[in-house]
């Protein structure tokens, strides 16, 4: 892989760090008139998740890394690994759990995932930002209060735990936003 | 901020808006009043030099010149500030002198910075540094339209706001105190001597804190940051140069000018030497400077600001392209 000096740094480059590919996230040019130039980055370590920041002296290199978004539709789980198919070329890819981490309870089958591969290996795995799951338990709730004051909980197919609003079933399909994990609305049939 | 993408290669628009484009000009129009006021003669000298300069960090732009005999073409570079051509017309008898112009230093752009920026540069002889900190507030006070511009040393400010001397502190003492303000090296920290250290506790920790409410000159540098600056006479550990800051800008660099010449050269050659350490081509020195030296340069004091930064501050403009024409 190539090395990077610091002058080619720009949030999205991903470089190794401690043995670990990560993320730039920002990136500010720091230069007294008459003294040494630094560059103070703020990195995210795309396996740990960790946010932190280093100071580099500009001009230095760094490895980067060789870190690819792939599009994957989620094919099933055998228990160990999540099979994930390239729909175009049909070529099948396992996670493990460490890398499925907790987008594991918005994995609905065929639904399109970004999945982000170091050298080849799945490290992590986005969902869509909505998905649409059946609700497999909730309090009936009280029939006409659809004035959603703070909602329940709602038991997904995939474990999930969403807060509904109060007018929403079991057995109902709702979509909800992955990002933060907040229903949406229910699902268009 | 730092990371917006670049603009489409057509894309043709200012990078500063209208408003800041008359701005600049209202700027440079009291600029020249508050000079000729106090009877400084404005000069233009040369953007293309013979020679760089030598300062470990500042980078020239290099030029290749070959027209009319391409068997012989030579290097020239874009000047990184006027500084040896107004010391030169210095020595020839200009006594009080000024210039507004382009300078190039070949780094990185960013929020403070661009390769090509305007530099204010002035040159007073018979002034002290503390004659010349004095007039500076004086510069600030008027464009700035701020009451009080106050003055510490920079002894006095670390030990304010990072609680050691810099002057006495070791290596391990400021690689502890960058530790403790969360700043984290990348790779090997073993390289860095003392005065990267202290510049970086400087922009790091002091900068953002101090001249919120109005700028600061910051004087008596360490020595070992004279630049081109002579010694304290009281204490050697010194020397007399200044800088201003204000609201996390560094707008200022000044010195009581070293006129000898044998010191001079010391310095350019320390420079290079330094240059060599860094993995960096030395700089040819710049002889016709040294001649003048020789020659004999008036006592004298100058400082020089960065007319983008000063118009930044002056209209709250985030970043230096907003005050550019084209950035």
């Amino acid at each position: 892989m190539a090395n990077f000096s610091t002058n080619e740094f720009k949030a999205g480059l991903k470089i190794m760090l401690d043995g670990e590919p990560c993320n730039i996230l920002e990136n500010e040019y720091v230069k007294p008139g008459k003294g040494q130039a630094f560059n103070r980055v703020k990195i995210r370590k795309l396996i740990s998740g960790k946010v932190l920041e280093k100071t580099f002296r500009s001009g230095e290199s760094v490895e980067g890394a060789d870190v690819l978004d792939t599009e994957l539709a989620y094919l099933y789980t055998d228990g160990e690994f999540y099979h994930f198919m390239n729909n175009e070329t049909f070529e099948q890819i396992a996670a493990d759990e460490k890398a499925v981490g907790d987008s594991i309870k918005w994995l609905v089958e065929n639904d399109v995932c970004t999945i982000t591969l170091w050298n080849g290996t799945p490290i992590s795995v986005t969902p869509p930002n909505f998905v649409e799951l059946e609700i497999t338990e909730t309090d009936p709730g009280l029939k006409g209060d659809t004035a959603g004051t703070g909602g329940k909980p709602a038991t997904l197919s995939t474990g999930a735990v969403v807060r509904v609003p109060l007018f929403v079933q079991t057995g109902e399909v709702i979509k909800v936003d992955t990002r933060n994990g907040e229903y949406a609305s229910r699902a268009q049939k | 901020m730092e990371n917006m993408p670049p603009a489409p290669k057509n894309s043709w628009q200012p990078s500063a808006s209208i408003e800041q484009i008359k701005a600049r000009a209202q700027l440079l129009k009291q600029l020249r009043h508050f000079f000729d006021e106090r009877k400084v003669l404005e000069v233009s000298t040369p953007v293309l030099a013979e020679a760089g300069v030598t300062d470990p960090f500042i980078d020239n732009f290099h030029l290749d010149y070959g027209f009319g005999n391409t068997s012989s073409s030579h290097t020239l570079y874009l000047h990184t500030s006027p500084e040896y051509a107004m010391k030169r017309l210095l020595a020839a008898g200009c006594e009080h002198i000024y210039q507004i112009g382009p300078v190039f230093r070949h780094e990185g752009s960013g929020r403070l910075h661009s390769p090509e920026f305007t530099l204010l540069e002035w040159y007073r002889t018979g002034f002290s540094m503390q004659n010349l900190i004095d007039e500076v507030s004086e510069l600030l006070q008027t464009t700035l339209r701020v009451q009080h511009v106050e003055q510490v040393t920079y002894q006095q400010v670390f030990l304010r706001f990072l609680k050691f001397d810099p002057l006495v502190a070791n290596k391990e003492e400021l690689l502890v105190a960058a530790k403790a303000n969360n700043i984290d090296f990348y790779g090997d920290s073993e390289s860095l001597d003392r005065d990267d250290l202290l510049q970086l506790l400087f922009s790091e920790v002091i900068e953002p804190e101090f001249a919120k409410q109005h700028p600061v000159i910051v004087s008596h540098f360490p020595a070992s940051q004279a630049a081109l600056a002579t010694l304290c006479n009281d204490d050697k550990r010194v020397a007399n140069r200044f800088e201003a800051y204000y609201k996390g800008i560094e707008l200022a660099n000044g010195f009581h000018e070293l006129t000898h010449v044998k010191e001079q050269r010391q310095r350019f050659e320390q420079d290079n030497q330094k240059r060599l350490a860094l993995g960096k081509p030395p700089m040819p020195i710049d002889e016709r400077f040294l001649s003048a030296l020789e020659a004999g340069l008036p006592d004298c004091a100058g400082v020089a600001i960065g007319v983008d930064r000063l118009q930044m501050l002056m209209t709250g403009a985030m970043h230096i392209r907003d005050v550019m024409a084209f950035y």
